[in-house]
This record gives structure tokens, C-alpha cells and sequence, in this order.
């Protein structure tokens, strides 16, 4: 797999790790209350198609954003994390 | 027999080998089959589960009989096709799946058994009584089945990795692969052109037939030529192609010293390489695929397009009296080919009327029902009741497609009728374009244009423009075939020759109701095995159609998997033995410590020392003993660059900390250092570690060796996704510093004189930091203490390490003290209850370790929240406690679980688990920390420790995790 | 009062020759790690690329962060606008070069080496076996850069690449 890195280029897959789902932008902060915390940490889908994820690539530090399709494995885009949502 | 003239060897060299111990000459340019060909040896092998005498029945990576040993002791290379294995001088190869010897093997027998031994034998045989699978049936199997065997000594071979990168790849040198690559190389693009076989040209290699006035051979050499004059294109011979992956990476094996009598100092055996490719043009080709009649696996009977291999690349007559049977028109080019080479063709075997009518030889239009001849074929019938004395037979069922790589991301293939095989479907693999034979295009024009347009397309795909080309000259034939798949008659008709699998294992499928192809390859075991059924596949497959009443492309194939040939586990583990196995990391003292004699643990990728061993010890423990008793009573040096420094700076460093750290850091003052507790967003403890404020934006932040990395991904994280605001940057500084515990009563008498200012307890008092000078460079100094002892860590720029080390160790040794190991420090920390990662395991929170003030009530932080939940709050979570021995029975191992006395140590009953355990001289008794139900409710409570795995009960007393000083005051004062 | 003398990460390991290929040491100097406040610009190089000249040299390290490998320290007056971090003796720099040098590292890295896509002066954080690495193309070949705990693996690695490399152009029977 390959992964094209806003920052770095495309690279082989072995430069990155993944973390899961893009769910983990949305963070309940101290007031949030146990369920949503519970959903945020735990609750998934699971789709057999597209899909947003958190990857990290490592040699740079990078957090990305990348929407991949689980069934085809093709990369259909890939954002900074930072810029995610600006 | 070799012929008088032609083909492709060097008939100027004499190249010596062994075969089963016997020699044989043959030339450069031979294969180990063909060379074994000429020398008239055509019993090669013997079959997997009946032990059939077999030969060579193909010239390709598809060959499934004729495997072999090549080499001897511990570099012997088992499962080698002869017919790739490239010739040299002093090659030495034996039989395999053969005893006492290839012309008569034991084992033999099994062919009498084989009305037992059909389809499904294993499954209804082995089923019980269960006791027998281990002691009796598996080491029966073992011993019978398999094919070659290992040395069972470590392979001496070098293998290796590498990654290629191109912007088309071109798989296959055939007139397809030649065309494309040309296009492609005229245009600018960078091409990699990669073909398994010794030589470039794949078919051109074997036929007759002319490209442009030229011969095959001579044509493919001169496109060659031209390609490796050109410095955007890269030819790799010997390199099979052997799975496609996401994103146009492929992987290839490139046998790299597999054809040199000796192998040079330095050169790998074999390389895999992963090539990205941003477009992929798969010119395979096609396999010949064999008929299904009786008895029709006896050595001698070929492939008709193998007869044609080495009559015309090889000059070896594979036999003396020939006949050719085939249903296909090219089946005829196989007798035109062997009576120009002037080999006597007894007859040509057509059931297709009026076929090969002015061919020259006696025509029957029949089919092969059955041979005879014990390790070698003698006589054949036909099915009009004929018998003909031949002693070789090519064979030609028709060409199958070379679609495997095109099925390697869950493409299927297509079933073609005109031709009676598959074909790749669209798009089965992003950007690779399949072209010529593999397509179902056979004539040799029609694969120069097939190459030239698959290039044009993917050059297009690419932004480029093809050169205009010319399509040379060749033959353009038409392609027929009438599809022949089994012969009827009595007596097993091969399909699978690796597997044994006969037409009677894929009808017993059938009507077992292992109707769907997974199911039937299974249970026949029909395509398994090192050739995959490259030559049994569609066959079978038409067989299974016809005894299900379904048709073929209802039917399907089953999966065609990476890789196309088999890898050895050496080469895919290629770089990864010895040091290659993972990175070393030595810190600055690694030379000193080695030097002193100390032996190492990993910690990690770190390298740390276990214990400085002194003359006169003989156990670890007395090194231990000694060490933290310098400690205790004098003064230690223990390295512990290994640790985490991670370096932030910012307007907004202080809050990034806050946030990141469960209390608070931002009011710590320049100079000041604290202790800080790092939590997941789960509320389950991450890291912990001191921080010290170095300037009002300026920390340093300390982590433990095993999680350095992740805390730094982590902060990566919670800085780029939820603190994205905040004016701070961060950066690891771990390597730039050496840093050195020195610790013990005497600690600030050593440091005293090592820097350059001297220091005071109202200067430098517990958990200060601030810079200092050694020698005139400038370092840091920590007041922190992991030991409990009044102590320091010192840190000096890396490359003044080993000198400052050296320097600390030596001034300790003046003041009876020394360096210590990870042994001592793990007794020290016990002793004062300090945790490591061996009690913050991932599964504990704040609480649990008893810091559960230290999750700050006045902000938020990362995973605060989290220590909210129900679960992380309810009475009965296991808590840190200390534990002491309290019977004759001292032994406390870390994993040994802890029962309330009394009890069952059953699981129901478990209360807790040990997880550090050491011998304290200092207190004189064995200390554990570990986490008990309740625990610190628990001092004083006798509970058991029942270590499952050695048997040992010990029972012990419930305590305070810190043993020692509980009140602090030697590290304080 | 302590005597400190200086030790370079790959002390006794390097130069090394294999075929027309060379591995040295680059001899330690000035490294910091020049990473601007959210904001401001402090003019470091685009992404994959390096600036500067021997002596001088600032290659870009990650997001909005960039190493700066000179003879002397930056500016100090940078500190204003960037978190300027000493790392001076954190790295290992060897230079690779020489013919051959390319499929040396290709052995190593999954980086795309070829000519066209990673020129002079372009540099990578990326993967040299299982070490994260930075790779800059000089003018005769590589610098690559790891922690300077790994400079042994490091030399070991290449050696063996270089090695396989050297004896394959000796070796070599090709198809003609």
C-alpha cells in the first residue's frame, strides 16, 4: 500500500501506523458525560467501504487523516489532521 | 540425446555435474532438465503420495515432477525445478521423494494401494481414534508425504532485500514483454523489464518461427541490446515476478547466484525485491496444459511446447521415436520442429477430422488412451485399439492463459470460449494491463501488437506519448482447438502429476458433494503444492463442470494466491538474522561497560548493563548485592541515557503539559523539577517521569525507556489533532544528551569535584535542576533520585559521554563505591516502592498505584474523564501494595498470583498478581510490589502467593509499597 | 576536576570501502532542530528539501521544523520566533557515495532513489531498515542521518548493502 502524505510525499506503507477511526478528532472533554466518553472510545463502525482513519507517519511525526475504501484498499485522500476541520 | 546442431547452448564448454551421485556432462545454456535430457535420463522424480516414477514434463517454473536437492550438507536448496535450474560445472543434484533409491523406491507400494488412497483418504482415514494422531498417523504422514527436506543446519547463503521503483514494469520477455518495453523505453519512461528465465526472450526462446527475417532468439537479443544501451531502463533476468499489492508494489524473487558453481564473498543466493510501479504491463504468456488419459504421467511424456524447448533452445531430443498428440493446431508446429531437427516422429495423434493432413508423418485421428513402460514410456495406445512403440509423447491439451497475477487482489477471471481457457478480467489489478498470450492472444504478431498497444495505453495513462513503432514481421497463425480435457478408459488418468490427483479423486468430489472448486481442490488436493496447478487447474476444473452437469464459467476457479512460484522463507526473512534482526541501541557507555565486563539486557532496542561483575563473584546476586550496597552506603554511577527527554518549548508549554499530564506542571518554577503522571484517554496510567522547568517556556520532560516512543507519538498526536492552538513545539533530545544517575550519601561529594562550580544542599535541594559546567561544557543537573538516596543525574552532551562516564565510575571506586547495573536499580526502586512499566502494565489507573490526588481537580487533561467511569472507581480494583515473606517459604515470582489465605488458588478466588520481585541486602529479605483486591485497606493480612507455573506456595505479608525510608529523609537531606 | 574528551558517534566503525563505493563519517558540528512558533516564519526549506551550502546547511525535518547543520550555531535571535533545540550530538551523519551508491541504499529504504524524484539537495525522513532515517542526495551521493545510539547498525547495514552491491557489479554474468 501507499500512502500519499501531504507533507511527505508518497510513501510505502511501512512508514506508517494506524491509530483508528477519524471519531478520535471529536474528544469529550471533562464535562462530557460517561456515554459519550464510552462512544468516543469504544463504539465503531465497521463499514465494508469507505472509511476515515487516523495514520501517523512515523520517520516525520506526522498525523494524517486519510479516506480509504476497505474493500478495494484504494487511498481516495489524505489531509493533515492539523488542518482537519479548520 | 543431444542433436548434432542448433540451439541456444555453447557447445564449446563441458560443464561436469552429479545427478544421484552418478556424472554427467552437458553446456552453457543448458538447464540441469535439458542436460539430463541429453545424457538420456528421463526417470527425474518420484510422485508425492503413490511414488510414480516420474519425468520431466514441462521446461518452465510450472514443472511439477521434476524437483530435486541441489547442493550438499547445510547449503543444500530442496524442491528445485531442473527445469530452471541453470547448468553449471560441479552441480550436484539428487532425487528426492525416493528410498532406498529413485529406480526402485519402497514406497512404491502406495501405487497398489491407490484404489484406497483416492480423494478424501486422509480426512475419513486419520478421523480416530484421536490418541493415534500424534503418536501414530502424523509422523506416518509426515514421513511419507512432502516432497524435498531440509538440511535442518543453518543455510550459510546470504539473502537479501531491496526496493525498485519504476514508472512501468513489464513482466515477460516474450514478444509482448520485448514490444512494450520498447515502446515504453522510446518514450523517456522508466521501464524495469523483469523475466525468470536465465536468458531474455521467453517463448522466442523455444519456437522456430521468424520476427523480421530474424530468429526469436536473435530478434529478442537485439531489442536488448537497444534497452540496456538505455539509461531509463533496468533488465533483471532471473527475476520472477511473484505477487501483485496495493498501489503498484509487486514483489519479485531474483535468483541471483543459484546458476555459479561458486558463489562470491559478499553475493546473496537470492534477492526479493518490492517494486512500486506506477503502471504494470503483465506479458505472462501462457502454459500448455497436458490431456487427462491413462497412465498418462510416465516419464516421457511431455508438454508438446516443452519437445519443442528442447529441441530448439536446448538441441536435445527427448526421444528417439516420438509422437505428438494434441487438439490444437500448434500441437503440429511440435512434429514440423522435431522432423527438422531430424528426430524420427512416429505419428501425429489428432481426434479432430481431417486435422494435419499434409504434415508428412502417419496421422491418426484418435486419442492416447493409455501407455505402457515401468520408469519410462515404451509404448502408447490409441483409442481406435492401435498400439505405437514410442518412447517420448508431447502432449498438448491447448494454452492456458498466465492470468495468476491478475487474480492476486480478488479479480476473477473470465472464461473465453473461442480458446477453452481464462482470461484476465478488467481492471483486476489498478494499473496493470495484461497483454498478448496471457491475454488469450497467441500468434506471435498478435503479441508484438498486443505489447506495442499495452504500452501506448499505460504511456498514455502516465501523460506520455508513444513513439511511433513498427510492428515486425512474424507469424500470424490462427489459434484452434477443439478443447480435449480427458480421454475415457480404464486406469488413472493424471491430472495434478505434483499431487497425484487422478480424473477418478475429481469425480469421487463430486459425488461426495464437494461440488464448489474451494471445496473439491481441498478435498483432492488438486492445485496445491509448489506449482499451485499451473498445469492441472482448468482441467480440473472442466472435469468438475462435467460431472456436476454445470458449465465452466459457473463453475469458477478457485483463488490463485502469491506467490507464483515459491519464495524460501530465507529470502522473504532476507536481512533479518543476526544484528539484522532489529536495530541495537548502545549508549555512550557501552564501550566501558563492556569493557568492565558487565553483560547486557535489552531494554527495548537499548542495550543496558545487567550487573558489573568483580573478580571472586560467582552469582549475579552478589554483584547485585555489592552494587546497591554503594548505593546505600556510598555512591553509585548508573547510566540512564535511556530514558526519554523530550525538549518543549512555548508561550503555551506549560499548558500543553497540564494537558497532556494528569496534575498540574505549569506553575513549576525555572530550576524546579516534578514528577508527572501521564494518562490515555482510557484513564488507564501511559508514562510517567519527572519534568524539569529549564526557563519560563522551557521543560524538559522525562520518559521511561520502553515507552519513549510512544509518549512521543502521542504528544505528536494531542498536539496536532486537540492542541492545535497552542504556541508550543517539542522535540526528542534523548540522543543528544548522556545523562548519569549518581546517587548515594556521597553523591554530592563526587559531583563536588567533578564540576566546575560546587554545589550546596541550599543551591541544588531536592528536585532542583540547573546547568553546569564540566571540564568548561556545559551539562545539566537533576536533584532527583530513583534510588531513595540523596542523588543527582548529571547530563553532558553525547559525545562526552564515554569520558564522563569513565571519569564518574572511577571517582565512585575512590570513594568505595561504583557502577551499578539494572539489577541494583530495580532492587533500589523496590525498596522505596517506585513503579516501573512492570506495574503500569496499561491496566492500572492513578488510583490503583495509590495517586489518585494527582489527577488535578482544577483542569482538564487527558483522560480525565475516563477516570470518571464506574469501573475505575467501584471498590474491589487490585491496588499497589508492598509484600514480604512471612513463613520458611521466601520465593515471590512476578506473575505468581496472590489468594486470600485459606482459599482455593483457583480463578474465582484470585485476588492479585505479583509483579516485582527482588532481594533487598538493605533490609535483608526478599520484597515484592504487586497489586491485591483492596490492597491498601489490606496491610498486615497474611495472604498466600501461589506460583501455578513452578508449584511453590508462599505466604506473605501485606505492607506499604515502600519498604525502605518511608519518610523520604535520606533523599531529601 | 574531570578531563572530557570528545568521541564521535561512529568511533572506530568508519571509513569504510567497498567496490567504487565510500562510507564516512560526517565529523560531528552544529545540529539544531529550528521548529517556528504556530504563526510565524522563520524561513526554513519547503518540505523535502534542504537549503544552504556546506557549513550552513538547513534540511527540512518534518512538519514546519527544519535541522540546522553548520559550522557554528544558528542565530540566536531566531529563538524569538522558533523553539531552537541543541541536537548536536543526537545524530549519526555518514556520507555514502560513490557508484553504486544508489543500489546500496535501495536495499534499505523503501524511498523512491531514482534521479528524477529525489534530486540534489532533496531530502526524506523515511526508514533505513527498521531505523528512522533522514536521506539527503549530495552531490556525489548520500548523507543519512539516525540516532547516534544506532550508528553500529547503521555501518553494519550499509556495509552489508555495499558488500552485496560491490560483488554483484563484479560478478555480474549478464545476459549477452
Amino acid at each position: 500500500m501507499r500512502i500519499t502524505c501531504p507533507l511527505n510525499g508518497e510513501r510505502d506503507l511501512r512508514e506508517f501506523t494506524i491509530m483508528g477511526s477519524v471519531d478520535y478528532l471529536d474528544r469529550p472533554g471533562q464535562d462530557g458525560t460517561i456515554e459519550a466518553l464510552d462512544d468516543h472510545l469504544h463504539l465503531r463502525d465497521n463499514p465494508a467501504g469507505e472509511t476515515r482513519e487516523l495514520w501517523y507517519h512515523d520517520p516525520s511525526g506526522t498525523w494524517l487523516v486519510v479516506t480509504r475504501n476497505t474493500v478495494t484498499h484504494e487511498i481516495l485522500s489524505t489531509e493533515l489532521a492539523m488542518e482537519v476541520g479548520k | 540425446m543431444r542433436l548434432p546442431s542448433g540451439g541456444l547452448i555453447d557447445r564449446g564448454t563441458n560443464l561436469r555435474f552429479q545427478f544421484d551421485k552418478q556424472w554427467y556432462a552437458g553446456h552453457d545454456g543448458d538447464t540441469l532438465a535439458s542436460a539430463l535430457l541429453a545424457n538420456g535420463v528421463k526417470l527425474v522424480g518420484r510422485s508425492f503420495k503413490y511414488h510414480r516414477p516420474r519425468g520431466v514434463l514441462s521446461a518452465g517454473s510450472e514443472e511439477p515432477n521434476a524437483l530435486v536437492h541441489i547442493g550438499k550438507g547445510a547449503a543444500q536448496n530442496p524442491n528445485v525445478r531442473a527445469t530452471t535450474q541453470a547448468l553449471y560445472d560441479g552441480l550436484y543434484a539428487t532425487s528426492q521423494n525416493a528410498w532406498p533409491s529413485l529406480k526402485f523406491d519402497v514406497m512404491e507400494a502406495n501405487n497398489l494401494l491407490a484404489p484406497f488412497l483416492g480423494a478424501g483418504f486422509y480426512y475419513k482415514t486419520f478421523m480416530w481414534p484421536r490418541a493415534f494422531w500424534e503418536k501414530l498417523y502424523e509422523p506416518f504422514i509426515r514421513r511419507a508425504a512432502g516432497l524435498g527436506a531440509l538440511a535442518g543446519m543453518p543455510d550459510p547463503a546470504a539473502y537479501e532485500k531491496g526496493f525498485a521503483h519504476c514508472d512501468l514494469l513489464v513482466i515477460g520477455t516474450g514478444p509482448t514483454g520485448l514490444m512494450a518495453a520498447l515502446t515504453a523505453a522510446r518514450a523517456g519512461v522508466d521501464v524495469i523489464l523483469a523475466d525468470e528465465g536465465e536468458r531474455f526472450g521467453g517463448r522466442l526462446l523455444s519456437e522456430t518461427g521468424a520476427i523480421d527475417g530474424q530468429s526469436g532468439a536473435e530478434w529478442a537479443d537485439s531489442v536488448i541490446a537497444e534497452l540496456s544501451g538505455m539509461d531509463n531502463v533496468r533488465l533483471m533476468t532471473r527475476t520472477t515476478v511473484t505477487g501483485a499489492y496495493d498501489g503498484g508494489t509487486y514483489g519479485a524473487v531474483e535468483r541471483v547466484a543459484h546458476h555459479l558453481a561458486t558463489v562470491p564473498t559478499g553475493l546473496p543466493l537470492e534477492c526479493f525485491w518490492r517494486i512500486v510501479a506506477k503502471r504494470t504491463v503483465l506479458g505472462a504468456g501462457a502454459l500448455e496444459r497436458p490431456i487427462a488419459f491413462a497412465n498418462n504421467d510416465r516419464p516421457g511424456v511431455m508438454l508438446a511446447s516443452a519437445v519443442r524447448s528442447y529441441v530448439n533452445r536446448y538441441a536435445v531430443a527427448p526421444g528417439k521415436r516420438v509422437a505428438v498428440f494434441g487438439s490444437n493446431n500448434d500441437a503440429h508446429q511440435t512434429v514440423r520442429d522435431l522432423q527438422t531437427a531430424g528426430v524420427e516422429v512416429v505419428a501425429l495423434i489428432d481426434p479432430r477430422a481431417g486435422a494435419g493432413k499434409d504434415i508428412g508423418v502417419p496421422v491418426h485421428q484418435a486419442c492416447v488412451s493409455d501407455t505402457k513402460g515401468r520408469l519410462g514410456l515404451t509404448e502408447i495406445t490409441l483409442s481406435n485399439g492401435r498400439t505405437l512403440k514410442v518412447d517420448c509423447l508431447a502432449v498438448s491439451g491447448g494454452w492456458n492463459p498466465t492470468v495468476h497475477m491478475t487474480c492476486h487482489m480478488n479479480g476473477r477471471p473470465q472464461w473465453r470460449e473461442d480458446i477453452a481457457s481464462f482470461v484476465p478480467r478488467n481492471g483486476g489489478i489498478p494499473g496493470m494491463i495484461p497483454a498478448g498470450a496471457c491475454q488469450g492472444d497467441f500468434s506471435t504478431t498478435a503479441c508484438l501488437e498486443g505489447g506495442i498497444a499495452a504500452a501506448t495505453r499505460a504511456l498514455s495513462e502516465l501523460g506520455k506519448s508513444a513513439p511511433d513503432i513498427e510492428v515486425p514481421e512474424a507469424e500470424d497463425t490462427a489459434y484452434a482447438l477443439d478443447p480435449l480435457w480427458a480421454v475415457p478408459g480404464k486406469g488413472h488418468a493424471w491430472l495434478d502429476f505434483q499431487n497425484d490427483v487422478t480424473t477418478k479423486d475429481i469425480k469421487q468430489a463430486a459425488r461426495e458433494n464437494m461440488v464448489s472448486v474451494e471445496h473439491m481442490k481441498r478435498y483432492t488436493t488438486q492445485g496445491m503444492a509448489t506449482d499451485q496447478g499451473k498445469n492441472s487447474n482448468v482441467g480440473a476444473l472442466a472435469l468438475l463442470a462435467d460431472a456436476t452437469g454445470r458449465g465452466i464459467p459457473e463453475t469458477g476457479t478457485t483463488t490463485f494466491r502469491p506467490p507464483y512460484v515459491p519464495v524460501a522463507l530465507s529470502t522473504l526473512g532476507a536481512g533479518a538474522r543476526g544484528k539484522g534482526f532489529a536495530p541495537e541501541r548502545k549508549t555512550t557507555s557501552h564501550v566501558a561497560t563492556e569493557q568492565m565486563g558487565a553483560p547486557f539486557i535489552e531494554a527495548g532496542l537499548w542495550y543496558r548493563p545487567s550487573y558489573f561483575p568483580r573478580d571472586g563473584e560467582t552469582h549475579w546476586r552478589q554483584s547485585c548485592d555489592r552494587e546497591v550496597g554503594y548505593v546505600r552506603n556510598a555512591v553509585g554511577v548508573c547510566d540512564v541515557s535511556t530514558l526519554g527527554k523530550i525538549d518543549l518549548k512555548g508561550p503555551d508549554a506549560g499548558k500543553f503539559l497540564d494537558f497532556v499530564y494528569s496534575n498540574t506542571l505549569s506553575t513549576l518554577k525555572p530550576g524546579k523539577t516534578r514528577y508527572g503522571l501521564m494518562l490515555r484517554e482510557d484513564g488507564f496510567v501511559m508514562d510517567d517521569g519527572t519534568t524539569a522547568c529549564l526557563g519560563e517556556t522551557h521543560y524538559l520532560m522525562t520518559t521511561t525507556t520502553a515507552a519513549a516512543g510512544q509518549v512521543m507519538k502521542h504528544l505528536d498526536y494531542v498536539q496536532q489533532v486537540h492542541a492545535r492552538d497552542m504556541a508550543v513545539r517539542f522535540t526528542s533530545v534523548t540522543e543528544h544528551w548522556a545523562q548519569f544517575a549518581v546517587a548515594g550519601p556521597k553523591s554530592r561529594e563526587l559531583l563536588s569535584a567533578v564540576i566546575d562550580e560546587p554545589i550546596t544542599d541550599e543551591t541544588f535541594p531536592f528536585m532542583a535542576n540547573g546547568p553546569v559546567s564540566v571540564d568548561g561544557i556545559a551539562g545539566r543537573l537533576f536533584r532527583i533520585s530513583f534510588s531513595g538516596e540523596h542523588a543527582y543525574e548529571i547530563a553532558i552532551p553525547a559525545r562526552y559521554g564515554d569520558a564522563l562516564f569513565r571519569d564518574l565510575v572511577a571517582r565512585a571506586e575512590a570513594l568505595g563505591g561504583g557502577a551499578y547495573g539494572m539489577e541494583a536499580l530495580n532492587v533500589l526502586r523496590i525498596e522505596k516502592g517506585f513503579i516501573t512499566h512492570s506495574e503500569i502494565d496499561g491496566r492500572v489507573t492513578a488510583d490503583d498505584i495509590g495517586f489518585g490526588r494527582m489527577v488535578s481537580a482544577k483542569k482538564d487533561c487527558i483522560g480525565k474523564l475516563a477516570t470518571t467511569r464506574p469501573a475505575l472507581t467501584e471498590p474491589g480494583r487490585q491496588q499497589l501494595v508492598g509484600l514480604k515473606p512471612a513463613g520458611a517459604v521466601k520465593m515471590m515470582s512476578p506473575g505468581a498470583h496472590l489468594f486470600t489465605d485459606g482459599d482455593d488458588a483457583i480463578r474465582e478466588n484470585d485476588q492479585g498478581y505479583i509483579t516485582s520481585e527482588g532481594y533487598s541486602p538493605t533490609l535483608n529479605s526478599n520484597l515484592a510490589l504487586g497489586f491485591l483486591k483492596d490492597g491498601r485497606a489490606r496491610h498486615g493480612e497474611i495472604v498466600q502467593v501461589i506460583d501455578h507455573l513452578r508449584e511453590v506456595k508462599t505466604m506473605v505479608e501485606v505492607c506499604d509499597p515502600v519498604f525502605f525510608d518511608p519518610e523520604g529523609g535520606r533523599m531529601r537531606g | 576536576m574531570a578531563k572530557l574528551n570528545a568521541k564521535n558517534p561512529a568511533d572506530g566503525l568508519l571509513p569504510l570501502t567497498e567496490g567504487e563505493m565510500t562510507l564516512t563519517e560526517v565529523e560531528a558540528r552544529e545540529i539544531w532542530s529550528i521548529a517556528p512558533y504556530p504563526g510565524v516564519s522563520a524561513g526554513i526549506p519547503s518540505p523535502n528539501r534542504s537549503t544552504g551550502k556546506e557549513g550552513a546547511r538547513m534540511i527540512w525535518a518534518g512538519r514546519d521544523q527544519a535541522l540546522w547543520i553548520g559550522t557554528n550555531a544558528p542565530d540566536a535571535k531566531l529563538s524569538e520566533t522558533a523553539a531552537l533545540t541543541d541536537q548536536s550530538d543526537a545524530w549519526t551523519i555518514v556520507r555514502l557515495d560513490g557508484a553504486g551508491a544508489d543500489d546500496a541504499l535501495a536495499r534499505l529504504t523503501p524511498l523512491d532513489l531514482r534521479e528524477g524524484h529525489f534530486k540534489r539537495g532533496h531530502t526524506a525522513r523515511t526508514l533505513v531498515g527498521h531505523m528512522t532515517a533522514q536521506i539527503t542526495r549530495t552531490t556525489k551521493g548520500f548523507e543519512i542521518m539516525v540516532f547516534r545510539s544506532m550508528a553500529g547498525t547503521l555501518v553494519h547495514e550499509l556495509q552489508v548493502a555495499m558488500q552485496s552491491v560491490a560483488a554483484r557489479s563484479k560478478a555480474q554474468r549478464s545476459w549477452e
